[in-house]
């Protein structure tokens, strides 16, 4: 019997990668599915999934389940697979195309600071917010996990392009260290 | 020449370096000019224009004098470069040697070469001008050489954030920032030194009672410890910009030897809610006959030097300017043992006590001597002309507040007749307010007072109370300042590092370029690399005197970003190489690599252009080959790259009826249909299938390259044009690698992954399943761009790669195998399917001969302009096919076409060619391409002219399909 073989986006790309105070690893998302509510079905929709739909640059978490905004009238559901929606909201599978890594180390933020125009003080950004941003020329999505830890999720056509110009920081942040 | 005793680094480490191949020593802190000073080397660079002898004028990024080549890197200001083990220095401009350099002849040609000369010369006879000035001009001009090679040293960008950004770290900008950090708000200060502390490092009038550097070490050292407060050293704040954003060129490690990953520079963008200007001020020089000697510097750098770094030109120095802060290099000459030869002031008033040393007032530098360095100056006073001989002359013209910062916004400085300088205007950038010299306020007390007062609106404004600080104690004497005095006589230099005298602006007014931004272009005053900081005021001093005028009304020249040189490697940190853009890789890429395919760049995608096989020698081959492959057996294609939209909804059908200019609310569930997308003009924007899986649920798919405009069209449309539509557009390109399976063979192909039941019964041509691929959820649909019986199989994307092989494996087992994106395109031409090569943004659906998919019953976007009778005209140019009479004659795309005896001109012309290729299944060159009124032109014989490959070829007109019209091997 043939089977296809799967391969994570990341694959074959040298992660987990480890330079000065940063490591940057691989994350399986698992399911990611958006979640888009038809005309005046939020209510319902929110009924149907047992939370509301997350507050802009805002991540609802229940388990290993998390709800992430992604527009206006949108949310991205992480590590899960959704209820029937039918007729609530438009749902459509969106996990193989994202590539997932975490950044974590006390060089993590002024890693992100080299590639990521937004603010990243813990005023701006603490633990729990998300944000739609570019990381350099590519969109992405930027989650902060932890005091020194985030996930950047970006297209998987591009992971290479991640990876590299994400180590590439890593290495110049450290390559600061030594003065 | 080293003063014992003197300067902040006198115990450091000493560190060695060349200039110009010849070894010297210095201490770990200083910069080169301090360096080379105290090594008792005055001589440092050549002028442009005129080669003559120059040395360090002062002790800034405000240098116009000591431009060196740095490890190859050009213009290198040697008052901020800071030297390190082993680093190797050149001066510029100077051939054989600095010492003896050819063209200091120019210097005996100044008659000649005097403001506009460019002008003058060099203007007959014309033919010369290409041939002979041109490159004459262009080896002569420019102040350094490139290497040649290309910067691959390490670069970086950064952003930062911050509730006040802090720009200079003297007195006022440590007080501001001081005051700032402990009231908690976040701070980021920066200062271009190696060292904060901005003059407090060159002055030695106590502060707090202490040495005033002790003071500015003891606010960093608390600075440093605050977790709200970033330092930013070396780094110069370049530009203000819009919404408190600042651009700031920080050195990294060009003060060390090179290392492998540490970049060389940063460029930040900081965005600041406020910003306090503490930039400082700039000391001008005054003009005087041979005022450009190697000795001849600014009186407050002649400080920094001895006081900082304890160097000075030599043991002789002369002081001379137009007011009482000049007075302090001969006090600080004087205190530490040099002998002050004289101290003139320009002002008959002024009062000096005595010091010890001669004292002129009312007296005027009129002339000096020394052609490789100062060696006496000619001093005219009350007296009659005294001689002094000395080894350097220290020179003040006044103080000019940096203000730079505070016109990039458009703001024009305001001239304050008291301070003989430019002020900045309040609210000239909104947010920023300027504080201590670059207000104008010259006391250190008064810098210290004026950060408190900056540091206490900022905090105001940003709801921060201010804490209580007591203000140090300081000397609050800022002393006055006469006006310019200008002399008779020939060279005196204003603007050194561009060769422009006195006489060269006295020579724009006479010649009517009288306005400050003329005379600026006609002189080239201020456009060195310098952007005029020493010559800009005393510039418009002489240009008043000239046009009888006051400086108030002479006005100042606008300034720029960026502050001071920015490299381009740093602005384009990260972009080098494959930087340049995001590469998009298809999951078959590793797969398509080891088959050894080489790729073309379709948008950001990278897709394989053929897959040669042992024995083929050109890319011809590869592609003939797979052509036939295609036709006769079976191929495969990742075609994953194209757009794919996922539309659902209540009201998805009639928003796609609204999009499309045909019909898709009457595509059954489980078909497909190719459609139209038109711009808002009328033209057509993309072309692709729509495929419905669902009485809901379609899937859209675009060309490649324009998936994001079209994405970005379909939210435009949703959100503002018919947000009344119940609909949900989400991008799934990523989600799906889709592999196209076209040939003879593609059923057998497909039904050997695929359990459902694919025959024609089940799945005619255009339609669409969901089915099992091996196991896992999939999509079947049944389209073809090659014009052979094909499908298309969907699977998640993490399953692309495997897929890919597979199906490869699979074809080749049946003659077939892999084909690219060349014989994609020779197929599709043969079968006279259209790409953007033709709607190519300027034809419309009428043009390519569609007009009937745009539907009549109702509205979409662009049918109300596509109306338009220009866009019916007859007469338009129309998609036909092209092919040559002559089995051998070649079809370029881009290539013109003319009727048959009419001349290849542009008067001419009726056409063009957008498609090319040679059809190995005809065995001829095939065309696409658009002729006046071609559809009624069927059979006629028109000449094809590429005048660029030195092509022409007669082609008779046809039907713009070659192969199948009737499509039965597509449809089965």
């Amino acid at each position: 019997m043939v089977r296809l073989l799967e391969a994570s986006p990341a694959q074959g790309l040298g992660l987990p990668l480890s330079v000065g105070g940063a490591t940057l690893s691989e994350v399986v998302l698992g399911p990611v599915w958006s979640i888009a509510p038809f005309a005046g079905r939020a209510g319902a929709l929110a009924e149907k999934l047992g939370v509301a739909l997350p507050a802009p640059d805002r991540v609802v978490s229940a388990d290993d389940v998390r709800l992430l905004w992604a527009g206006p009238g949108r949310a991205l559901l992480v590590g899960g697979v959704p209820p029937d929606l039918s007729g609530l909201a438009a749902v459509v599978e969106q996990g193989d195309g994202i590539v997932a890594v975490a950044l974590e180390g006390l060089a993590a933020r002024d890693v992100l600071a080299r590639l990521v125009p937004l603010d990243l003080r813990d005023v701006a950004f603490p633990e729990g917010a998300t944000a739609r941003t570019l990381l350099n020329h590519m969109s992405a999505t930027l989650l902060r996990t932890g005091p020194q830890a985030y996930e950047v999720l970006g297209m998987r056509s591009m992971a290479g392009t991640l990876v590299r110009e994400i180590g590439e920081a890593m290495r110049h942040v450290a390559g600061r260290e030594e003065l | 020449m080293r003063v014992p005793g003197r300067g902040l680094t006198q115990d450091a480490r000493l560190v060695p370096f060349t200039f110009d191949g010849k070894g010297h020593a210095g201490r770990d802190g200083d910069t080169l000019a301090s360096a080379l000073m105290g090594e008792g080397v005055r001589l440092v660079a050549r002028s442009f224009k005129y080669h003559r002898p120059r040395g360090v004028l002062s002790a800034g990024s405000e240098e116009p004098n000591a431009l060196v080549t740095v490890e190859g890197v050009p213009n290198t200001r040697a008052t901020v470069q800071e030297i390190w083990d082993g680093m190797s220095a050149r001066s510029q401009n100077a051939w054989p040697s600095l010492a003896i350099d050819a063209m200091g002849v120019n210097d005996l040609l100044d008659p000649f070469l005097g403001a506009g000369f460019y002008y003058k010369t060099f203007m007959w006879p014309r033919t010369l001008w290409e041939r002979l000035y041109e490159p004459v001009i262009r080896r002569a001009a420019g102040l350094g050489r490139l290497s040649g090679h290309a910067d691959d040293a390490p670069f970086e960008k950064a952003w930062a954030h911050c509730d006040l950004l802090v720009i200079g770290a003297g007195p006022a900008g440590l007080m501001a920032a001081l005051v700032a950090a402990r009231a908690g708000a976040d701070v980021i200060l920066a200062d271009e030194g190696a060292r904060m502390g901005g003059r407090l490092l060159a002055e030695v009038d106590p502060v707090e009672g202490r040495a005033p550097h002790l003071w500015a070490d003891g606010v960093v050292a608390e600075l440093r410890e605050m977790p709200n407060v970033r330092l930013l050293p070396r780094t110069t704040v370049t530009g203000a910009y819009d919404g408190g954003t600042y651009g700031a060129l920080e050195r990294v490690g060009l003060h060390r030897a090179p290392v492998a990953h540490r970049p060389v520079e940063c460029f930040w963008r900081i965005v600041a809610k406020r910003a306090v200007l503490a930039a400082g001020a700039i000391e001008r020089p005054l003009a005087f006959p041979d005022n450009d000697r190697p000795g001849v510097m600014l009186a407050g750098s002649v400080r920094t030097y001895l006081n900082r770094w304890g160097v000075v030109p030599g043991p002789r120095i002369a002081v001379y300017g137009n007011n009482d802060d000049a007075h302090r290099t001969a006090r600080d000459l004087a205190a530490a043992g040099l002998k002050v030869a004289a101290l003139i002031d320009t002002r008959g008033e002024a009062r000096i006590e005595e010091a010890g040393f001669p004292v002129m007032t009312g007296a005027r530098v009129v002339g000096t001597r020394g052609r490789l360095g100062l060696a006496a100056v000619t001093v005219e006073g009350v007296g009659g002309r005294r001689e002094f001989e000395v080894d350097g002359l220290a020179v003040s013209g006044g103080w000019s507040p940096a203000v730079h910062l505070t016109c990039h916004l458009g703001g024009k400085p305001a001239w304050d007749e008291r301070l003989q300088a430019f002020l900045p205007r309040e609210g000239a950038v909104p947010g920023l307010v300027a504080c201590g010299a670059a207000n104008g306020v010259f006391s250190t007390a008064g810098c210290l007072r004026d950060g408190l007062r900056a540091a206490g609106e900022s905090l105001e404004a940003l709801g921060l109370a201010v804490p209580p600080v007591e203000v140090p104690e300081a000397e609050g004497e800022a002393g006055t300042v006469g006006p310019f005095v200008l002399a008779s006589g020939g060279r005196q230099f204003v603007d050194f590092q561009n060769d422009v005298t006195v006489k060269d602006i006295r020579l724009s007014a006479q010649e009517g370029f009288q306005s400050v931004e003329h005379m600026k272009r006609y002189t080239t005053l201020g456009m060195a690399t310098d952007q005029g900081k020493t010559s800009n005021v005393p510039a418009l001093a002489v240009l008043a005197e000239a046009l009888g005028s006051p400086v108030a009304s002479t006005g100042t020249t606008t300034f720029r970003p960026p502050y001071t040189p920015v490299s381009i490697s740093a602005m384009g940190a990260g972009g080098q190489g494959v930087g340049f853009a995001p590469q998009r890789l298809t999951t078959s890429h590793q797969a398509a690599l080891q088959r050894g395919a080489p790729m073309i760049e379709a948008g950001l995608w990278y897709r394989p252009s053929y897959f040669p096989r042992p024995g083929e020698l050109s890319w011809r081959q590869a592609c003939d080959r797979e052509v036939a492959m295609v036709r006769h057996s079976v191929g495969v294609c990742d075609v994953s790259t194209l757009g794919k939209i996922d539309v659902q909804g209540p009201d998805a059908a009639a928003f796609l009826d609204f999009v499309y200019s045909n019909t898709m609310s009457t595509l059954p569930v489980g078909k497909v249909r190719y459609g139209l997308m038109l711009r808002e003009d009328g033209f057509v924007m993309d072309d692709g299938t729509c495929a419905r899986l669902g009485l809901q649920h379609y899937v859209v798919t675009t060309t490649t390259a324009a998936a994001a405009q079209v994405m970005r069209h379909l939210d435009f449309v949703a959100q503002v044009l018919r947000p009344d539509f119940d609909v949900q557009c989400v991008s799934v390109t990523e989600q799906w690698a889709q592999v196209s399976i076209a040939g003879p063979w593609s059923r057998e192909m497909v039904q050997a992954v695929v359990e459902a039941d694919l025959s024609d019964e089940r799945l005619p041509y255009m339609g669409c399943a969901e089915a099992a691929v091996l196991g896992v959820p999939g999509r079947v649909f049944r389209i073809s761009f090659s014009g052979e019986r094909a499908y298309e199989i969907a699977v998640p994307a993490r399953y692309g790669a495997s897929l890919w092989r597979l199906l490869v494996a699979q074809a080749e087992s049946l003659g077939g195998g892999a084909y690219g994106l060349e014989a994609l395109n020779v197929l599709r031409i043969e079968k006279g399917f259209i790409t953007h090569a033709e709607i190519h943004g300027r034809t419309t659906a009428f043009d390519i001969g569609m007009e009937r998919m745009v539907a009549k019953g109702k509205d979409c976007v662009g049918w109300a302009s596509s109306r338009r009778p220009g866009l019916l005209d007859e007469n338009r140019e129309q998609l036909v096919g092209l092919r040559p009479l002559v089995r051998t004659g070649q079809i370029t795309a881009g290539a013109h076409l003319y009727g048959r005896d009419a001349a290849a001109m542009r008067e001419n012309g009726q056409g063009y060619v957008t498609s090319a290729c040679w059809s190995p299944t005809f065995e001829t060159a095939l065309g696409l391409g658009f002729l006046k009124g071609g559809r009624a032109r069927h059979g006629e014989v028109v000449r094809l002219v590429d005048a660029m490959r030195a092509v022409e070829t007669l082609v008779e007109v046809t039907e713009p399909v070659f192969l199948d019209p009737e499509g039965g091997r597509m449809r089965g």
